[in-house]
This record gives structure tokens, sequence and C-alpha cells, in this order.
């Protein structure tokens, strides 16, 4: 069965899947419920299973991080919202020193099985605080996967993989992708730590993931309409990373561009970059570029806003440099 | 309920248990022979052993980094728990956690905590679980003086309130933040006012009697059990080492110090159970040795055992990915 489904949408799906599956399956975060998340993603739950396990809670960040750490300690499968990746902020301790450690320092007495939801990304006017791609705070602490779908196919099956996950997975979902539809047809778990090829090409390989998906394939089509073809990887999952991906491409293309919505400085790109320096230097014909975006906060106004994130023009200047 | 004999017997032996094992390791931290941090819960024995007098096996608990005597209280294995002071690949964490990171999910011991105040948020987890499970457990929040002046416990009363969670917020209020004492750290005398903001009863008790302890726990148990919500007990008692093994504690004034060693929960308690025929003093006597020589056959455990094999280092940060971890 294939039907058109927004990325929104096909998050709901997953979580209803599981909800309906196993009744320690629960989502709770700020406004959730009867309001349907800030970004519409729950609309409707509540309905169906109820305001027990389709949970509003008070806007306290922490302790809703914290609720799903004692809960998923204790026999639950919780997933819990931020509604925004920035107030992670808020939350930071009981993600990294509590759940990212807690089967480690417990010498593996305790399981979390817990996700977090992340709305990221720029894009919607939200500015400074509303609007930061932050998945790097996470991917550095040992103990957290981090996911990041680009389109429904990936957002459901990644989820549906993410619930199941015996380990806290952070899932970072991009806010200006929620309306955007695109075709599912299966419904099953799609494993982390296995990326997709976009778009195949031979000349050049531009690693990505998120948003940066659809610059990068814009930047592609203007590539080929000057005889360069571009492999688009879109990595699905930031930890694990599907580095055998990102070899085979390199042994066809020799040529790899990173781009991200982060800030550049410090950011993941930056660590996918320096793996293939250091595993991969023999396959390169040039340096690896990294593109991001500005190492400033977000700006508010929608022209500074466009010129603070990178945009297909970057990564076409950036290839050209390399043949 | 009143406390019964048996109970009163079993809340001694396990203070009793707390005083040795904390003697042992201020001794054994002393001589080099365990290492890290060392918090200890000389003087407030009273509390935990008597909260989790109350408690079910299958009900949790949170603790904090001085967590040895709430992991004793719950019925933790003393020689695990030794040997991770140890180090050593056979205690609690495998040598990965020491003293400030002991978990036991079979007992409900959610485990010890080095962020002060990062349990209660923890607590309320356990407390929505067994609320969403249907079932009837409860979960005692241990933490300190210190702890109540962070944002999670505001959170986490609120929440705990708002939702009617199976939670008991203990209080032990040794009266020192670290360094610096409870009235410089905060502007009230009762943290048990705190649990007015939040409309949960909030009790003070005196937390150097474990009667007192217990009678205010079996309340607020029972209470949580019901599914009548949260209560916040305060249980009032005294540090009687430094903040750590190593710090020489020179803020703390000599007459408060003498003043709260002369009310020392353990004579006190003992005192007690002699004076009101629960325990003769060759009974309580019996105890002590027999606690004594759990001590004993713990330290010898876990000085007898390996150090973890160096590959162990990767295993358990995922349940499922070793070799991404190995990369250096």
């Amino acid at each position: 069965m294939s039907k058109m489904m927004t990325y929104g949408e096909a998050i709901r799906e997953a979580m209803s899947i599981r909800m309906r599956e196993n009744p320690n399956v629960l989502l709770f975060g700020e406004d959730v419920g009867a309001f349907g998340g800030c970004f519409g993603v729950s609309a409707g739950m509540i309905d169906e299973f109820g305001p027990e396990r389709v949970r509003d809670t008070p806007i306290s960040e922490g302790a809703i991080i914290g609720a799903a750490v004692g809960s998923a300690a204790t026999g639950l499968r919780p997933i819990a919202e931020l509604m925004f990746n920035d107030f992670l902020t808020v939350a930071m301790d009981q993600l990294v020193n509590q759940a990212a450690k807690m089967r480690f320092m417990f010498g593996g007495n305790i399981s979390l099985p817990m996700v977090v939801r992340l709305p990221a990304g720029a894009g919607t006017g939200g500015a400074a605080q509303h609007c930061q791609s932050l998945e790097a705070w996470l991917t550095h602490v040992p103990g957290l996967k981090v996911v990041y779908p680009s389109n429904a196919q990936d957002a459901l099956g990644l989820l549906l993989s993410s619930i199941d996950d015996d380990n806290p997975v952070m899932f970072f979902e991009n806010k200006c992708l929620y309306a955007t539809k695109s075709e599912v047809d299966n419904f099953d778990p799609i494993p982390l730590g296995k990326g997709r090829i976009a778009l195949e090409g031979e000349d050049l390989t531009i690693i990505t993931y998120g948003r940066q998906v659809y610059t990068a394939l814009d930047a592609a089509k203007k590539l080929a309409a000057e005889g360069i073809k571009a492999e688009v990887i879109d990595i699905r999952s930031l930890f694990p990373l599907d580095k055998d991906m990102i070899r085979e491409s390199l042994e066809k293309t020799h040529k790899a561009i990173v781009i991200t919505e982060e800030t550049k400085r410090g950011g993941y790109g930056g660590e996918i970059s320096a793996t293939i320096a250091e595993e991969m230097f023999d396959l390169l014909d040039a340096p690896v570029a990294r593109i991001g975006s500005l190492d400033t906060p977000v700006p508010f106004a929608p022209n500074l806003e466009a010129y603070y994130m990178p945009n297909d023009v970057d990564i076409v200047v950036a290839a050209k440099k390399m043949f | 309920m009143a406390v019964s004999r048996e109970q009163m017997k079993d809340i001694y032996t396990r203070m009793c248990r707390i005083r040795a094992f904390e003697t042992a390791a201020k001794d054994l931290f002393a001589e080099g022979k365990i290492y890290g941090f060392a918090h200890l819960y000389l003087g407030e024995e009273a509390i935990a052993p008597a909260v989790c007098e109350c408690l079910r096996d299958d009900d949790f608990i949170t603790s904090t980094h001085r967590g040895h005597g709430h992991i004793i209280a719950k019925g933790g294995d003393l020689n695990l728990m030794m040997a991770e002071l140890f180090g050593r690949y056979t205690g609690y964490c495998k040598g990965k956690g020491g003293s400030m990171h002991i978990a036991d999910r079979n007992l409900g011991i959610l485990g010890a905590n080095g962020i002060v105040g990062a349990g209660h948020n923890i607590a309320v987890g356990a407390g929505l679980s067994a609320k969403i499970r249907g079932t009837d457990q409860v979960c005692a929040c241990f933490f300190g003086d210190g702890s109540t002046n962070q944002g999670t416990f505001h959170e986490a009363l609120n929440m705990a309130s708002i939702w009617k969670l199976p939670i008991i917020f203990v209080c032990e209020n040794n009266h020192y933040g670290i360094s610096m004492s409870q009235d410089r750290h905060q502007a009230i005398k009762d943290i048990a006012d705190r649990g007015a903001a939040y409309n949960i009863p909030g009790v003070a008790v005196d937390g150097n009697d474990p009667i007192a302890v217990f009678e205010a726990a079996e309340e607020a148990v029972a209470r949580a059990r019901a599914g009548k919500g949260p209560t916040l007990i305060e249980c009032k008692t005294y540090r009687q080492r430094g903040h750590f093994e190593g710090d020489p504690a020179t803020y703390k004034p000599k007459e408060e110090q003498a003043a709260w060693i002369a009310k020392d929960p353990m004579p006190r308690f003992e005192k007690y159970l002699e004076e009101n025929g629960v325990m003769t003093a060759e009974e309580i006597k019996g105890v002590k040795d027999a606690v004594d020589k759990q001590i004993a056959e713990a330290i010898a455990f876990a000085d007898a055992q390996p150090f973890a094999p160096e590959e162990s280092a990767v295993v358990d940060v995922y349940s499922d990915i070793v070799a991404e971890v190995r990369e250096r």
C-alpha cells in the first residue's frame, strides 16, 4: 500500500502504530494533547489514546526529560517531545549526565528505551532561540543515538526503530519539512545507521541529512546542467554513521562535500569531514569541502535568515573548485 | 499503624549496617584502599532505613551522591557495593560507576547520582511509570537540603502534584550544601514549608529519630499507594563528616558539631530499644557483631576481586554498539 503523507503525519503514524501495539509506549511534552503539539504533529492522538498516554506537561523541560529517564528505567518506552531543540539547554543535565550515562555507569544494570523528539532548524522566522540546529551537541555524547530524517518514509521507519531501540535516541525533526508530502509505501522499521542514496551520481559525493538533502539535490540539478553528476547521500542517522555508504560512494567519485544546517564551527559536518580525511584519505582527489550556516546566532529578518543558511550556490561553488 | 518490634529491630539492623559500612569506607579511604570520592552518610542513619521499612522490594528509590545509606537500606548487597568502591569488575557496576553510581534494578534502586538534584525528576518518571502500568508501586526520592535550591526540585514537586504521582520526597536536611550552611543557602527554616507551594503535604520530623521518620513515611507511602499523590517529608539531621572524605569541614562550628554528635541516632536509638524492652543490650551487641562480620567479609570479598579487563570499558555504552566506540 502506498500513500502520500506529510513528514509530520509520518511521525504521528509511527507513534500511533507503536502505541496501538504496546500500552507501555506513551507521548508526553508541552501541549502535545488537545492542542496537538506546537506543530500539530500529535493532532488527534489524544482522541485515540487518551490524556494519560498523550500527556500534556507543564513548561518544565528538565522534568520532561527526567520523567522520560525515570519511566524508561522502570518499564515504559516513553517518547518525550521538546517543543524546540533550542530548549535542550534547560534539559541538558537529564540528557547528558543521566540518560546517556546510566547504562554504562551502572554496569549495564539499567536500560533506557526512550525517544526524545526535537524539532529543529531555521526558516520559520523564529530567530536566535527557536531555530538552531543543535544535533552536534548530542552526537558528542557517548550513550546517545542521533537520528535526523529528511522525508516522510524515513521519518516513519526511523521513528519505529527509535521507539524499538533500547538506548536513548535523539530524534531530530526539521520544522520546515513537517508539511512536505512524499510517498510512503513501507510501514516497517528502517534500521538506524543505514544511509540512503538520495541521488545517484559518479563525479562528486554530497553528504548531508535533514532539510539540507533538498539543498544538495537543488545543487546537484545545477551541477548536472554543467555536466557534473553529483551523488547525494542522506545519512539519516548521525550516530551510528553509515561510513560504508560514504566509502563506497567515494570509491566512485573521489570528491566529497559535506553540508549541514548547523553553524559550521564544531558542527557534525566537521566530524564527517574528519572521518573521511582520517579513514578515506587515499580515495580523495581534493580536500573535503565543508559547508554550514554562518557562525552567528540565527537572525530574524527573512533576508538575514536566508543569508545565514547554506544554499545550493555554496555547494556549486565548492564543487567547481574540485574540478 | 505503630511501628512493630520486628520493624524496629529491622530498622536498627540496617542502621548498624550503614554505620559500619561508612566507618569502614572512611578508614579505607584514608588508607588509600578506595579512591575517587566518598560522601558518607554518617549521622544520617535513622532516615533511609526507616523510610525503606515502609517500602516493598518492587518499590523504587532515587538516591544522591551520598547514597550508600539509601542503597543499604533498600537491601543492597554489601559485597557488591564494597567491590564497586574498590573499582572491581565484579562490583555492582563492573568498576565503571564507583561510590556515586550504584544501582540495582532488581531492588528498584534507580541509582545513586553525582548531580545534585537530578534524582527528583527521575522519581517523577518512576511514579509516572507506576501510574501508567497500573501498579501500586511507589518511589521514595531521597535528597539533601542543598538540592532544594535546584530548579529540578520545584519542577518535580509541581509535576508530581498535578499528576498525583506516588512519590515520597524525603529531604535529608543535614544543614549543609557542601560548605554552605542552611541558614546561608536559603531563607527558610523548614524545607517542608515548600510543599505548600505545590499543594502537597509537607511535614518536618526529627531525622535522628527513626520512629518519627517511620511514622511520617508510613503515612506518606499509604497516601501514595492510594493514589492520593506525593508527600514532602523533611528529616532534620546532621552531616557528621565533611562534604566528602578529605574535606576538613573547618566551616562547621565546633559547638554545633558537638551538639549534633550528642544527638547521634545510633546510641539514641539503642537506648530507646533497651528502655522500651525491644532489644536487650546483649541482642544489640549481637546485631553489631554480626554486622561487623558482614562488613569484614565484604572488604575481604572486595579485596579479592579482579579489576575489569580493559576491553570491558567499551561495553554497555549502548545495548548494541561496541565497535564504533572502540575507536580512539
